[in-house]
């Protein structure tokens, strides 16, 4: 990691954009320049020198490019804005796929269409403000919840935690909250029900915990029947028969980040002993 | 001298929507244009050189449900609360399976069984937006399957 992040600064201090392919994986840092796959190749030895190539349209075929989250689009340079491992998804259909930077942050940005735990702080009118964690709170209306209607609010109290979903998410506006989809179902989003308790993790963990093949929740299902919410604002949300269990639950979710997989199997065969 | 100091009537004047009706089309035209400058120079624009946005091909977007294929954000285990156990199963389920889930629905019926079953409700649906008197041509046969009997309707002389 140390001679990754060596090896990134000293790229960085040369000011030679690298190619994007041969980087995946590796650390990046704020500031770089990547090249795609098809900028890289008209940069050959003695093509463009030192300066990346701006490309031309119609010069050749170009597939489209995802830029995810840690990157930006400058013109036809793409930049990196956030320090962390270039990370690439191979494209389903066509195109050339998404790419993006893998980041440790704890701060929370609220993005469109991500799903959030939020506390509501107050109800004014036709809207709760709702706080998820970042710069300024969401907005959320009473109509955006299932079945809702002008005559028929929802119940929600200030202190309650919404589990729901950005429609508005910009740099420029408030963000705004929904707890429907686009069909007008509630598919899960809503109030949070009573008791639980909620704690903050760092958003990669968050990440980590809802990958598809994650074994930390398969284990973790295993223990105890157990109910959890997931924002991808940092807040889990966790539930157990006990207090006792949700407390241990809270314990386990919040410690295995930094922990090895030999260190967590011990410590799940130790609490499936008791 | 007169015919030289022909009175003309002043461009204000022949603005006028009643005026315009007398004037032939090249005045016409004239003034059309001289309006045109007048409204134009009214406009406020910024002296900038005219953006050409070119088609980008880096999209971008912010959002790591794209990126990672992460799970639904609610999961619930060992039955502490079904509602959600089925929500995640259906959740879930739509980015894995869908693939699988659409060659299951389509062996569910093949084209020949739908076609036979078709065959039978062609009859039923046909009495249906048959007249009445055609109705009573159609028979039933053995099979349930309705036929038209095309024998004509003649007189038929009573016997004695």
């Amino acid at each position: 990691m140390a001679e990754a992040a060596t090896l990134a600064a000293e790229s960085l201090a040369g000011g030679k954009a690298r190619a994007a392919r041969t980087v995946l994986g590796q650390v990046v840092l704020p500031g770089e320049e990547l090249l795609l796959p098809e900028q890289e190749d008209a940069e050959g030895p003695g093509g463009a020198g030192g300066r990346p190539l701006r490309l031309s349209p119609g010069v050749r075929s170009r597939v489209r490019v995802v830029c995810g989250p840690g990157l930006r689009r400058c013109g036809d340079r793409l930049l990196v804005t956030k320090c962390g491992r270039l990370r690439h998804k191979e494209p389903s259909g066509g195109g050339g796929g998404v790419y993006w930077v893998d980041s440790q942050q704890k701060r929370y940005v609220p993005v469109k269409g991500d799903h959030v735990i939020g506390i509501v702080t107050a109800k004014s009118g036709d809207i709760f403000k709702v706080d998820v964690g970042g710069s300024e709170p969401a907005s959320l209306s009473y109509l955006a919840f299932e079945g809702a209607t002008k005559r028929n609010r929802p119940n929600v109290q200030v202190g309650d935690l919404i589990y729901g979903q950005f429609v508005v998410a910009n740099k420029d506006m408030e963000p705004e909250m929904v707890c429907i989809d686009s069909c007008g179902r509630a598919n899960g989003m809503g109030v949070i029900g009573q008791d639980g308790l909620l704690f903050k993790v760092t958003l990669g963990l968050i990440r980590k915990l809802l990958a598809p093949d994650c074994e930390i929740i398969q284990e973790v299902g295993k223990l105890y029947p157990l109910e959890i919410v997931f924002g991808m604002n940092g807040r889990i949300w966790v539930k157990a028969k006990t207090i006792q269990q949700t407390l241990i639950l809270a314990n386990i979710l919040e410690a295995c980040e930094h922990m090895t997989t030999d260190q967590r199997k011990q410590i799940f065969a130790r609490l499936a002993d008791t | 001298m007169a015919a030289e100091h022909k009175p003309r009537l002043s461009k204000n004047l022949l603005r006028m929507k009643f005026m315009q009706r007398g004037l032939d089309s090249e005045t016409k035209k004239q003034l059309e244009e001289e309006e045109k400058k007048i409204i134009r120079e009214e406009h406020w624009h910024l002296d900038l050189p005219d953006l050409q946005e070119k088609e980008s091909f880096i999209i971008e977007e912010q959002s790591f449900l794209l990126c990672e294929d992460l799970l639904y954000g609610r999961m619930s285990f060992r039955g502490f609360n079904p509602e959600v156990e089925k929500l995640m199963l259906q959740m879930n389920s739509k980015n894995n399976a869908k693939e699988t889930e659409d060659e299951a629905l389509e062996l569910d019926v093949s084209d020949e069984e739908m076609a036979r079953r078709y065959e039978t409700l062609v009859g039923t649906i046909g009495k249906k937006f048959a007249k009445k008197r055609d109705r009573a041509n159609l028979e039933e046969d053995e099979n349930g399957n309705l036929k038209t009997t095309n024998a004509k309707k003649v007189f038929l002389k009573p016997q004695e």
